[in-house]
């Protein structure tokens, strides 16, 4: 596969989207299944990206650079390594089983839903394999407007109220990364006479240690640490996900999340060692306060999708506590769980959707004994929920397990706080799984429901597949990443040395 | 022994884009006179030719390269100056591909407002050459003038004579100040030359402190900056939309092109005194706009202070000074004169029942049933929040970027956090349109195919500037080279 492959990757659903708008008048049903063959074969596309992708080398690869403004120092370059990976075989992968879940779901603009999906799609992509801080800013802006319309057009009651709050809150964090990606840019080029926003290169220089640094990497750590949410900026995340219609949590979940901490990884990591190495402490208390926070209040929803949404917030948590511990285990750890919570958490709300398809409502207290009316439902239920909460075999097992080893290595009272989150886990996905599973079916409603259909099987088919392949191999995941992130951590350790050194 | 009457060379050549738009006009006048009397669509059409013509003679001197002055140096037409004919002159060709069938459908058709459109293109093109303060105030006074009527151009609504009268009495009042300020400095430098101002002004004396000032009030008029911004909501309100267009972009762009020359040419030695008064008045301009525009629930005045926020963005640019900065402005101006004449363009060609569509809640609904207008409309105003990859943001990046190379980091923090603020209102145009269902009759498109024309071209420079910016910002970077030589 030669060049330009990560570019048709990353417009192929751009495309699909424009060629969807400019169609006249069509039947939704052909509406949706172009969109599916779309995003079918963006993923298709993708796969040589993992096959072909060394994973021996930290380099990265599958390149392109082109000029874009020169004279400003802007470049179209595209590249992805061990840590972009993941990530981009993840979207390609979420965003068809998006779109197959919302089949019914969506009956009215079904062109524009597709049409944005799939824009969503491209832009996410754009921000993973960005190697150009310009570029990657605009991805990360432009993927708000398609988002914002999917909660804001497809959402429940509270629509308005929730697309506008979530692009508000990332806006304000992405105006202050703005600015530093600015004040780097030209701190660099003042500093070496090259002016550029490109980021191998921005990333082998030092940034001087000093109040500069420092706000510098406040700058992109609120930006990063709205979108992930870290505690205490996650308050936009349960009104979004429970506005959102079930394929935009799911790409939320998913996808979008990781986008805050792949800038840590990418970013802020690199670039601003030093500032990470001494606002270490107060992330870890965070990460801790955000996985038993969120555990918590998880447990008193009586929603299901506020549920899950607050346990997002403790799963993530958990990705920043790795990704600080500036260790192998926490890092690849933090990754494998990025990777996790977008599939388990993504089939969650599937989960939630279709019975909310079938009953109209997500309380816990409405539903109770499924497991007799429903019972291959109430299985595939089960298995999500047992990786959500990190049952060894299944996804969510590995990236906690290494985070908490990355995070014994730094201090045992940290793994030990954090291993609270994990019983706090069992906890609610428990109890809600006994509340809504087991027992007898206290609601007539509950009588008639239809088990999976084909349709569902199919969506959920695949995601199980991954969630079982990682619990039991996770080194077809971390075996592409390890190279890249050891280098990542030799990069940050040996800038803070040489930087303390001067 | 009288000394021999030395005659200034005339060279008509400095003069050539205005000449051409000026001369459009007296034809326009003259055809005005001639049958048919109940249709003045053609006039338009030559008006909009002359504009056309303007631009292309524009593009053929940048091609030349030369810079030519005239009458001793009063005129000068360089790179700086031709920049802004460009921007000008798509300010005056997208209002009056605007205007032709909005004004027949609101029954105010003349001939007069074509003419007199042209002749605040003129005066405006006048003010990017102005090399000397007299030219400088000549030239505004016949842009202010033709846009004073223009404004009250709908005789029979009250609130169009408001506007007008409110613009006038305001304007004039700034003319004041203005002349005030010339006469200041023409006493404390023996000149009104921008270049012999340079020389002198250096000494800092407190008559040019005072004139500087002086000038900067009348200039903040012209330009809407915060605290001289009061007329600009009623008058946008007031007036006809297409000439709300023309106002919110050529005037501006006139206004800022002589703002530019004067405080960079003749007053660069005050450099420090000017860029600490406008960081003051570029947090004030874009914090009032922005806050204030949050409360608006007419689309017309909601614009209004959104051009003012997007004033004090301008500003920003100014303060950081040099080329980046001075480069910025000018990429900025070209990028807000597509997106704001685009977003005034849809105004214009909306109707609710007959009626203009004004208010917010007109346009709730209008995805369905005019995507395509919504669509535009949606696209404007994105790129005025400054979303990639609109030319809004590629501007907006300049501008701040700027700031923050010449150590406003502040000042760029300030003004990125006002456009985050300025997203809600922008946005709740598009939860309207996008995510609400409109009650009874709601806004509609009102065909017109020079409208539809207008859009495509500021959508294809929204478009364009945002994907392609490189060229056009190398063009500005080429354009203030003159200036700060």
């Amino acid at each position: 596969m030669g060049p330009g492959l990560l570019s048709a990757v990353t417009f192929l659903p751009a495309l699909g989207a424009l060629a969807l708008l400019l169609l006249p008048r069509a039947p939704a049903g052909a509406l949706r299944a172009g969109g599916l063959a779309v995003a079918v074969a963006t993923f298709l596309l993708s796969l040589p990206l993992y096959v072909g992708f060394d994973g021996a080398s930290a380099a990265y690869q599958f390149e392109e650079q082109l000029h874009w403004i020169p004279s400003f120092g802007v470049s179209y370059h595209l590249g992805i390594d061990g840590i972009s990976l993941l990530l981009v075989l993840l979207t390609t992968f979420i965003t068809p089983i998006a779109l197959a879940s919302a089949w019914h779901a969506i009956e009215e603009r079904t062109k524009e839903f597709v049409a944005t999906m799939l824009l969503l799609e491209t832009g996410m992509l754009g921000v993973f394999v960005s190697l150009d801080l310009f570029l990657f800013f605009v991805f990360w802006e432009a993927m708000l407007v398609p988002m914002y319309l999917v909660i804001g057009v497809w959402g429940g009651g509270q629509r308005i109220y929730a697309a506008v709050k979530f692009v508000l809150y990332t806006m304000v964090g992405s105006a202050f990364m703005l600015v530093a990606i600015l004040a780097l840019y030209y701190q660099h080029g003042a500093a070496t006479g090259v002016f550029t926003f490109d980021v191998p290169t921005l990333a082998r220089w030092v940034v001087p240690p000093g109040p500069g640094q420092t706000l510098m990497f406040l700058a992109f750590a609120l930006a990063f640490a709205i979108k992930v949410p870290l505690f205490p900026f996650h308050t936009w995340l349960p009104d979004a996900h429970v506005e959102a219609p079930t394929a935009g949590s799911v790409i939320l979940a998913g996808v979008l999340l990781k986008m805050g901490t792949y800038g840590f990884l990418r970013f802020c990591l690199p670039f601003f060692p030093d500032a990470t190495l001494a606002f270490a402490p107060l992330v870890f208390a965070l990460a801790i306060v955000g996985i038993v926070y969120g555990a918590l209040v998880a447990t008193a929803q009586p929603d299901l999708k506020k549920l899950v949404a607050y346990s997002s917030v403790s799963h993530l948590g958990f990705v920043m506590l790795g990704l600080f511990t500036l260790n192998q285990q926490g890092v690849v750890g933090g990754l494998i769980q990025m990777v996790s919570h977008g599939l388990s958490t993504g089939a969650l709300f599937l989960m939630v959707g279709m019975i909310y398809e079938r009953r109209h409502t997500r309380l816990i207290a409405d539903f109770g004994g499924l497991w007799q009316v429903i019972p291959a439902f109430s299985a595939l239920f089960l298995v999500v929920a047992l990786s959500s909460l990190g049952l060894p075999g299944l996804n969510g097992f590995v990236g906690e397990f290494l985070i908490l080893v990355g995070a014994f290595r730094v201090d045992p009272l940290l793994a030990a706080l954090a291993t609270t989150g994990i019983i706090f886990a069992a906890v609610y996905m428990l109890w809600m799984y006994q509340r809504v599973v087991f027992g007898e079916v206290r609601h007539e409603a509950n009588r008639g429901l239809r088990d999976l259909t084909p349709r569902e099987w199919a969506v959920l088919a695949p995601v199980l597949l991954f969630i079982v392949w990682i619990g039991v191999y996770p080194v077809a995941f971390t075996g592409k990443t390890e190279a890249t992130v050891e280098a990542l951590l030799q990069q940050v350790q040996g800038k803070a040395t040489r930087a303390l050194a001067q | 022994m009288s000394p021999a009457l030395a005659f200034p060379a005339v060279d008509l050549g400095a003069l050539l884009p205005a000449l051409v738009v000026v001369g459009t006009a007296g034809v326009v006048l003259l055809l005005d006179l001639l049958p048919p009397r109940d249709s003045k669509d053609h006039l338009g059409a030559i008006a909009l030719a002359g504009v056309v013509g303007a631009l292309i003679v524009t593009v053929w001197l940048w091609g030349r390269g030369v810079e030519t002055r005239a009458f001793r140096d009063m005129v000068v037409l360089d790179a700086f100056a031709l920049f802004f004919a460009v921007v000008i002159s798509y300010a005056a060709g997208l209002a009056l591909l605007i205007s032709i069938d909005y004004i027949r459908r609101h029954t105010a058709q003349a001939g007069e407002y074509y003419a007199l459109v042209l002749f605040a293109t003129t005066g405006m093109l006048l003010l990017a050459s102005a090399n000397d303060l007299i030219v400088v105030f000549l030239a505004l006074e016949l842009m202010s003038l033709s846009l004073y009527v223009l404004a009250g151009f709908f005789t029979a609504r009250l609130a169009s004579s408001e506007a007008s009268m409110k613009y006038f009495l305001l304007g004039a009042f700034a003319s004041g100040f203005f002349l005030y300020g010339i006469a200041l400095l023409y006493g404390a430098t023996g000149s009104t030359s921008l270049d012999r101002i340079a020389v002198a002004a250096a000494d800092r004396s407190p008559l040019v402190l005072i004139g500087l000032g002086l000038l900067i009030v009348g200039f903040g008029f012209k330009i809407s900056a915060v605290p001289f911004h009061m007329w600009a909501p009623d008058v946008y309100e007031g007036a006809p939309t297409s000439v709300t267009a023309f106002i919110a972009t050529g005037s501006k762009a006139g206004a800022f092109a002589a703002l530019i020359r004067v405080l960079v040419v003749g007053l660069g030695a005050l450099r420090a005194d000017w860029s600490a008064l406008f960081w003051a008045l570029a947090v004030l301009t874009m914090t009032l706009g922005n806050v204030v525009a949050l409360a608006q629930t007419n689309l017309k005045r909601m614009l209004a202070y959104s051009s003012i926020a997007h004033v004090g963005y301008m500003l920003v640019g100014l303060v950081a000074g040099g080329p980046a900065g001075a480069g910025a402005v000018l990429f900025y101006l070209l990028a807000y004169t597509f997106t704001t004449a685009g977003a005034f363009g849809v105004i214009a060609l909306s109707q609710r029942m007959g009626e203009e569509a004004v208010d917010v809640g007109d346009y709730a609904g209008l995805a369905r049933r005019h995507p395509v207008l919504a669509a535009a409309l949606a696209l404007f105003l994105l790129s005025l929040i400054g979303i990639p990859p609109l030319a809004g943001f590629v501007a907006k990046v300049y501008l701040f970027g700027s700031a923050v190379r010449a150590g406003f980091v502040w000042l760029a923090v300030i003004a990125v956090l006002n456009s985050a603020v300025a997203a809600y209102y922008y946005l709740r145009v598009i939860v309207y349109m996008y995510m609400r269902e409109g009650e009874g009759a709601g806004a509609d498109y009102a065909p017109s195919f020079a409208g539809g024309m207008a859009l495509a071209i500021a959508l294809a420079g929204v478009v364009g500037l945002g994907l392609l910016p490189a060229p056009f910002a190398d063009l500005a970077q080429a354009a203030v080279a003159p200036l700060l030589r």
